[in-house]
């Protein structure tokens, strides 16, 4: 544990890494760009481990692709904590001088060997021990992963016994190492920056802290609850049980991207009010009570910060649509209405307002944005911003090894539900596809969804390529065709949640999730395949992918 | 850490210093000295396939290319002689000769192409040289990448920017003598290749042997603004231009200043802005009225909102509302919305799309 939830160093960078460990991460599809990073360093030389479930593009440019069994990611970290302990590989001075808590590992970590980890994991021990040895041999080396590992209902634990290895090799705070969640959308980052989330004010500051929030109480001139609100998945809870009763939601297309779709219908259609600020119609937007238009990207001015803690300006280029206006405006105008007077004309004002109570922000101005972006934290306007964290000291003084033990996912197949669904993207579509959808061309590189099978399984059910077939959850079903592919491992379907309206594959997936973040096990649920009858086959085969609208409904 | 060794040159009667390992045209672009390269892309290996950065250095009987030929202490190099200049001319009239504008549209609607720039600085034109003319249109239909050989000057930065940087090896260098081409695997389309259109090929192709296809058409050149801004897709936060014309959209080109995205961009990126002014887009208010969503003005959207939100909060207090804000919206919008549940309705309820 050491405090940001941000990469701790630079995306550029990684070109020059010795050594880089991708786990939980489809980078060649999901972030493209960074893959070339990636590419690059092996071209100069840099090993390169990745680590997945799926036989991922990326694994062709590794060195050693590891691939392990879904939900076993602990297991394999401590196993290579293990190895760079026993073997005395750890760096013993930055272990003594900035970390806390290594014997309390070193005791707990016993267990974890390799032998025992790769019954676990399926990953061979002697790859296991390569991989520690090398990780920590290397001068610098730097783990990169998304919500391969997050997005599972042990994902705190995934990323703190994966920060273990870089707290043992002294891999913070070194250009070329750190531990690095590559963010899944642009402003993602942004939005936890501004206070986007129940427990944070601006910055990171905790609602709870005292000092904080008299802080914004005197910017804002009011008094602030000291108790943090709900996240968005207990939200949904409290929906059902009627005990909130109003949404507001600006631009999240909930009902599709949400885990257990149907659930999330259920708790929509409990509210008294569901307000939709979107720039489509988006299938939660049909769901409201009041839509109100946004002006969305390239229509407005503001800033996005990127996954490596780059604030970057994004600039207006042409006018909204109709009568549409910028959100800021929006809520502003609103807000006025509920009494609160204070006006902003341009974003610039928004942002000093933000920067000025948030110290990691404080010294970025829209002058400095000008040209090119700028890390945080940059405490003040002469500061350059900060590419690599941690090269003094943690959030906490010190950086915790954590003894975490080995879970496995939350819902396991058995004999009813005996394959695990795995989510997540495809280069050319992003997300629910409101936005790729609409981009003409598109079409022609992912025309529908499809279900990745092995060929093992795909014989078992005697499916034949391309097949339409029934994809059945405990919470629900889809039709989609299948695509035979070594890529899926036996055991493991892939689909990814780009057409809601066809497929909606969050119908399937469930909500049990990390008791900390609260974030779904999306990368986990077992389900069932069966085969459509033939009549409804050949329909399907005229139709192109068959139109499972319904299944949508049915799945509420 | 080893102190870059460093060396000393003469390049145009000026000394110079400059360090082991970079070439002379890195050197001499580091020191101002312009140098014109039509071959040459910063990111892959130089190579000097066209020659027109060659340069004299004293001691060798013939020009170099200043791309491909590294520093050596001491040399005395010069690049602006009149010989030199005379053989620059000569090499552009050769490559226009064989690659007449024809159908190009590529100053016209895109901007000055790299080899027209040039041409335009030495005067060349087509027609000093007779001869057979280069490639042809290609029948590739993809709807994103224009290939028209017929301009191609075989410099080898689409198929170098595409093998080594991309490593998407996607289109190679085909065919010998004349005959050579680019082309990808079994002459195909490039849908039916390895090419993930990330667009690279266009935005290195210094002539208008590739244009990006959605761009074609739209506008004049002259009437197009480029507005800098970041990619709105992943977290990369890759630079990117938008060109627009008559207040839309009509396609992107990559910022080369990007410091995550270094010039870079992935097929969202570079083809997929298209939603920005798509016919889709919500133009007004919307009010449910009878189960059915019906256009609304804004102040009718407010009233019933503060009307409905008042009750509520009356009844049930602050904690009945929840706010869920957007990671594809701006940090400013972000941080007003999370103002508004705290200031103004009183609750902490307020959270992003990032841990679903």
């Amino acid at each position: 544990m050491v405090g940001r939830g941000a990469m701790s160093n630079s995306i550029a960078e990684l070109k020059e890494s010795p050594f880089i460990l991708a786990t939980g991460t489809n980078t060649t599809e999901t972030h493209p760009v960074i893959a070339l990073k990636v590419k690059k360093a092996v071209s100069n030389g840099s090993k390169l481990v990745v680590i997945d479930p799926r036989r991922i593009e990326l694994a062709n440019f590794s060195h050693r692709y590891m691939q392990i069994k879904i939900g076993t990611d602990i297991a394999l970290y401590n196993a290579m904590s293990n190895v760079i302990i026993n073997e005395e590989l750890y760096d013993k001075e930055y272990v003594a001088e900035r970390t806390g808590g290594f014997e309390e590992l070193k005791h707990f970590i016993r267990e974890y060997t390799p032998q025992y980890a790769e019954q676990i994991t399926g990953i061979p021990s002697e790859d296991i021990i390569a991989t520690a040895r090398e990780y920590a041999a290397a001068d610098s080396a730097s783990i990169i992963y998304t919500v391969g590992i997050t997005e599972h209902s042990c994902g705190v634990h995934n990323v703190q016994s994966l920060t273990n290895l870089a707290l043992l090799t002294g891999n913070f705070g070194v250009t070329g190492g750190g531990v690095n969640p590559l963010r899944g959308q642009n402003n993602v980052q942004g939005a936890g920056d501004a206070g986007c989330l129940p427990n944070n004010l601006p910055g990171y500051q905790r609602v709870g802290d005292d000092a904080a929030r008299a802080n914004w109480e005197k910017e804002w001139g009011v008094t602030l609850d000291p108790n943090p609100g709900v996240t968005k998945v207990t939200a949904i809870d409290d929906m059902i049980l009627g005990r909130m009763r109003a949404l507001y939601i600006m631009g999240e297309n909930s009902l599709a991207s949400d885990a257990n779709a149907g659930k999330t219908r259920k708790a929509l259609e409990a509210l008294e009010i569901l307000v939709v600020q979107d720039i489509f119609l988006t299938q939660t937007a049909e769901l409201a009570d009041v839509v109100l238009p946004a002006a969305g990207f390239g229509e407005v001015d503001g800033t996005f910060a990127n996954s490596e803690r780059r604030v970057q300006r994004v600039r207006k280029a042409v006018n909204p649509p109709g009568v549409a206006k910028p959100d800021w405006q929006i809520i502003s105008e609103l807000g006025e209405r509920f009494g609160y007077k204070k006006k902003f004309n341009h974003p610039a004002e928004i942002w000093d307002e933000l920067a000025r109570n948030t110290p990691i922000l404080a010294g970025i101005s829209y002058d400095r944005l000008d040209f090119q972006g700028i890390q945080w934290p940059c405490p003040t306007s002469d500061h350059p911003g900060t590419a690599v964290l941690h090269t003094d000291n943690f959030e906490s003084e010190k950086g915790y090894l954590m003894p975490i033990p080995h879970v496995g996912i939350a819902e396991p197949t058995d004999e009813e539900y005996p394959l695990i669904l795995t989510t997540g993207r495809r280069r050319a579509t992003y997300h629910t596809g409101t936005q790729t959808g609409r981009s003409a061309g598109i079409e022609l590189l992912v025309p529908h969804e499809w279900v990745e099978i092995n060929p093992e399984d795909a014989d078992e059910l005697k499916l034949d390529d391309g097949e339409v077939v029934s994809v059945i959850s405990r919470r629900g079903r889809v039709q989609s065709p299948i695509m035979i592919t070594e890529k899926s491992p036996p055991g493991v379907i892939f689909m990814s949640f780009h057409f809601p309206n066809e497929t909606p594959t969050n119908v399937l997936t469930t909500d049990l999730h990390d008791p900390i973040t609260e974030t779904p096990e999306f990368k986990a649920c077992a389900v069932k395949i069966e085969k459509i009858a033939q009549h409804h086959k050949n329909q399907s085969d005229k139709n192109g992918t068959q139109n499972t609208n319904q299944s949508l409904k049915m799945a509420g | 850490m080893l102190k870059e060794e460093t060396l000393k040159v003469v390049i145009n009667g000026q000394e110079v210093e400059s360090s082991f390992g970079k070439t002379i045209l890195e050197c001499a672009r580091d020191s101002g000295v312009d140098i014109p390269t039509l071959c040459f892309d910063s990111r892959v290996k130089a190579t000097a396939a066209c020659r027109l950065c060659s340069v004299n250095v004293k001691g060798r009987r013939l020009p170099v290319a200043a791309c491909a030929q590294k520093m050596e202490p001491g040399m005395e190099i010069t690049t602006d002689s009149s010989d030199l200049e005379s053989m620059r001319k000569t090499i552009l009239d050769l490559v226009v000769s064989e690659n007449p504008t024809g159908e190009c549209v590529r100053c016209e609607e895109i901007g000055p192409c790299e080899l027209h720039t040039l041409t335009k600085r030495y005067g060349s034109k087509p027609g000093r040289f007779h001869g057979a003319l280069s490639g042809e249109k290609s029948k590739d239909t993809n709807p994103f990448i224009f290939r028209d050989y017929s301009q191609c000057i075989l410099c080898y930065r689409c198929t170098s920017v595409c093998g080594e940087l991309e490593q998407a090896h996607a289109i190679v260098p085909a065919g010998r003598g004349f005959g050579s081409r680019i082309a990808a695997a079994f002459d195909s389309g490039l849908l039916d290749s390895s090419c993930t259109f990330c667009g690279q090929c266009i935005q290195t192709c210094p002539t208008g042997a590739l244009m990006d296809r959605k761009m074609l058409g739209q506008a004049k050149a002259s009437e197009v603004t480029k507005v800098k801004t970041v990619c709105p897709y992943c977290g990369t936060g890759c630079g990117l231009n938008l060109h627009v014309a008559n207040n839309k959209v009509i396609g992107t080109t990559p910022d080369w200043d990007s410091p995550s995205g270094e010039g870079s961009l992935c097929v969202k990126g570079q083809f997929a802005t298209d939603f920005v002014g798509h016919k889709d887009r919500l133009k007004t208010p919307l009010i449910r009225r009878n189960g059915v969503l019906t256009e609304a003005t804004w102040d009718e959207a407010y009233d019933l909102i503060v009307e409905k939100f008042t009750q509520i909060k009356e009844e049930s207090g602050p904690n009945a509302f929840t706010f869920w804000t957007s990671a594809r919206a701006t940090t400013e919008s972000n941080y007003i919305m999370q103002k508004f549940a705290r200031a103004v309705i009183g609750t902490n309820n307020v959270d992003n799309c990032s841990r679903t």
